[in-house]
């Protein structure tokens, strides 16, 4: 019971993390309906330059670390902001009228452009960060194994919370958010109703990417390790945790984040660490077999 | 005098201004997207712990790069997209259509003549053998995706099975590649088969993301089932290819001494050549008489419209298996060719990356031409050599390239297709209905 709880806490954890990034892919894709392959690597850029903020601020003088972190967070969000800007600008932009296959093509080749780019300007080496908030507290104890969750999983879970509230308060009450979903509706017909759609494409972008580079530092704070690679394994996980909730579904992006996250914790907790990978991808498989759109998407009219 | 200027300069200084803003504006979010990436970088100190090094001055020429780039830019074509179709003159346009007719045969010829005008090249051949793999299976993976229009992110998964498959049973039954080859082609169609069956339901990129996940599991056992496949040691000393049962060594009875020729480490390389040459065309070949035949036909009409499809009575579930099948059969073949030719595999050369690499082929070759992803997996490929000693930037390029050639021409290298019935020309289908 204790181990499981303990694991619980773990997969929630990570869970958070891939929801996270989920939205980004979910977003894009419910209003263009293309895989911005690229996304799990703007999550990487984040942690990239939350690590080097920190570090620099540091240098120059910053050592309250609270003031630090809330510092990292607005440039991390405004420059990864940026970075999903650009991607959209110089790679997606051109080819929205092109067939399926053209934007995917190039999103693969964006993702290329930013591992290397991290590659050759940051180094291939795994950088390592120490524990920057440590403790934590006791949340049961029997037979002699603890159940402990540190501060650090506490504020990756409630700063997901936050932020997803957020999202869906600006989903569901803002002008933005009225504008994404009748983009996500008909994108011919909003653009004739007097919607901005460039406008609108261009910030769902930033705002997905700026979710992302949040979970970036939450990766890097909860794991003190990064590297250039790390975008293209979270970026598989959390767009598997966006099929697996309903593509294009909100909601969906936080249950398959979850979903994904749990199954992995406890397969390496209780079967096999080397297959967890396989579990997590297994059982999207076998869920698409019986939900073809994911559990909460919306099943597809087909027209004629 | 005076009238003429002003309005000359009152044209001008707009382009002028919009060009100085534009580059503003490009230089501010360059500054923005590399000041914590390029200007600063984290390295770990001798005590381990990381310490941060500047370097401004890389910083400010790259911004001053793109500053510079937009402004020309600007000033150059004007905010829209570069007209590039017209910067080609016509005559030149339609010289190319015409060689173009003659560049499959022409590439064909060169293709045979490799091993005889590069015969003390081993380098080259070697290349040589490399491009056709990739040649090989773009062409495998054209079946699935060009021609069913079912997006396959994991076929790299069917070239590890076939891989694994010639190695497992080499290896260990010492069966000889001959007999292996097909085995392996058999084995991975199955394997074709059984991705096929969950995502027959599936649409688009939904089917995307369950090829691409099933490429992931197929890699991961075959890195963790050590006691089969030796996990990330992968299967060493695969047994080489022989010439029909002559083996290539300087011993008795061997292809040199049968032949009475001086054994020469080269025989055997031109050998692999002639060998993936010969498999490539017959993908080729297959292809172009399946687009003739029901199932081809099929797979078109599945691609353009599945509704209809499945209206006019075809049988959409068999028509994807057999693309799946016949796409995963030939990827096992360059497997099992790929295994003979290294005399080593792991896992480490059947990742996401090789997968993407052969869509990017398919793709960038113009979707469905035969020809096209023959002279892209040329270009990629020979580019890819051409820049090895800039290593480090060359997969920058290379992603880059990805995303030009998107942008510039969307529809592929070569975009015109071959239409398998024509409508308009009586003598096209008259020819087909014989």
């Amino acid at each position: 019971m204790e181990y499981f709880v303990q694991q619980l806490i773990i997969g929630v954890t990570l869970g958070s993390i891939y929801g996270l990034i989920a939205i980004g892919y979910t977003m894009v894709y419910g209003i263009i309906g293309m895989i911005n392959f690229a996304h799990g690597d703007v999550f990487m850029v984040g942690g990239f330059i939350a690590l080097t903020a920190f570090l620099a601020l540091l240098a120059i003088g910053v050592t309250s670390i609270p003031l630090a972190l809330f510092l990292v967070l607005l440039i991390a969000m405004a420059l990864t902001a940026l970075y999903g800007w650009a991607v959209e600008r110089i790679a997606y932009r051109p080819l929205r009228h092109s067939y399926r296959l053209a934007p995917l093509i190039s999103a693969i080749g964006m993702s290329i452009i930013l591992q290397n780019f991290v590659q050759i300007a940051q180094g291939a080496r795994v950088k390592p960060l120490p524990p920057i908030i440590t403790g934590g507290h006791r949340v049961m104890s029997s037979e002699g194994y603890d159940v402990d969750i540190s501060n650090i999983q506490i504020i990756v879970v409630l700063t997901t919370l936050v932020l997803m509230l957020g999202f869906s308060w600006l989903v569901a009450k803002t002008r933005l958010g009225r504008d994404m979903r009748a983009c996500e509706q008909d994108l011919k017909m909003a653009s004739l109703l007097g919607v901005n759609i460039d406008r609108t494409i261009s910030l769902t972008f930033v705002i997905g990417a700026a979710l992302a580079s949040v979970a970036g530092i939450m990766y890097l704070l909860y794991y003190g390790v990064i590297d250039f690679y790390i975008g293209f394994v979270a970026g598989v996980k959390a767009f598997t945790a966006a099929v697996l909730g309903g593509i294009g579904s909100l909601p969906g992006a936080m249950l398959g984040g979850l979903l994904i996250g749990l199954i992995e914790t406890f397969w390496s907790a209780y079967f096999s660490i080397e297959y967890k990978d396989v579990a997590a991808f297994s059982i999207l498989i076998v869920v698409l077999i019986f939900l073809p759109t994911g559990i909460l998407g919306r099943p597809e009219v087909e027209k004629v | 005098m005076t009238v003429p200027n002003e309005a000359a300069t009152s044209i001008r200084t707009p382009h002028l201004l919009i060009a100085l803003k534009d580059a503003t504006l490009s230089g501010f979010v360059a500054f923005g997207l590399f000041f914590f990436l390029i200007g600063l970088r984290s390295e770990q100190g001798s005590t381990g712990a990381l310490e941060i090094s500047t370097r401004f001055q890389t910083l400010a020429l790259l911004v001053a790069a793109v500053f510079a780039g937009t402004f020309l830019r600007t000033l150059a074509f004007g905010r829209g997209p570069i007209p590039i179709a017209g910067a080609v003159p016509a005559s030149v346009t339609d010289f190319l259509a015409s060689a173009g007719r003659f560049a499959a045969p022409a590439l064909l010829i060169f293709a045979l003549l490799v091993p005889v005008l590069f015969y003390q090249n081993r380098y080259l051949l070697d290349l040589g053998i490399l491009v056709l793999t990739y040649v090989m299976l773009g062409w495998g993976l054209n079946i699935v995706v060009g021609l069913a229009g079912l997006l396959d992110l994991g076929y790299v998964a069917f070239y590890a099975v076939g891989a694994y498959s010639y190695a497992l049973l080499a290896t260990h039954f010492q069966l000889s590649f001959w007999i292996c080859l097909p085995l392996a082609g058999i084995l991975a169609a199955f394997w074709g088969i059984l991705l096929g069956f969950p995502v027959l339901r599936l649409r688009g990129d939904y089917l995307a993301i369950v090829t691409l996940a099933f490429g992931e599991i197929i890699r991961l056992v075959l890195l963790n089932w050590q006691s089969l496949t030796g996990g990330p040691n992968g299967i060493s000393s695969i047994p080489r290819p022989s010439f029909f049962g002559l083996p290539f060594t300087e011993a008795e009875g061997s292809f040199a001494s049968t032949f009475g020729l001086e054994y020469s480490a080269t025989h055997r390389v031109v050998f692999l050549f002639y060998l993936i040459l010969a498999l490539a065309l017959l993908t080729n070949w297959v292809t172009i008489r399946l687009r003739r035949l029901p199932i081809g036909r099929a797979w078109e009409a599945m691609r353009e419209d599945e509704i209809a499809c499945r209206s006019l009575g075809i049988n959409t579930t068999t028509t994807k298996l057999t693309a799946f099948a016949i796409g995963a059969m030939f990827a096992g073949f360059a497997g099992s060719f790929f295994a003979t030719r290294q005399g080593f595999i792991s896992p480490e050369s059947f990742t996401f990356g090789e997968s993407a690499l052969v869509l990017a082929i398919v793709v960038l070759g113009g979707m469905g031409s035969q020809l096209g992803v023959a002279i892209a997996a040329l270009v990629m490929l020979g580019g890819f050599e051409l820049f090895r000693e800039f290593q480090l930037y060359r997969m920058l390029v290379f992603g880059g390239a990805m995303v030009l050639i998107m942008v510039w021409r969307p529809r592929g290298l070569v975009s015109t297709r071959e239409p398998s019935l024509r409508l308009d020309d009586g003598k096209a289908a008259a020819q087909d209905a014989k």
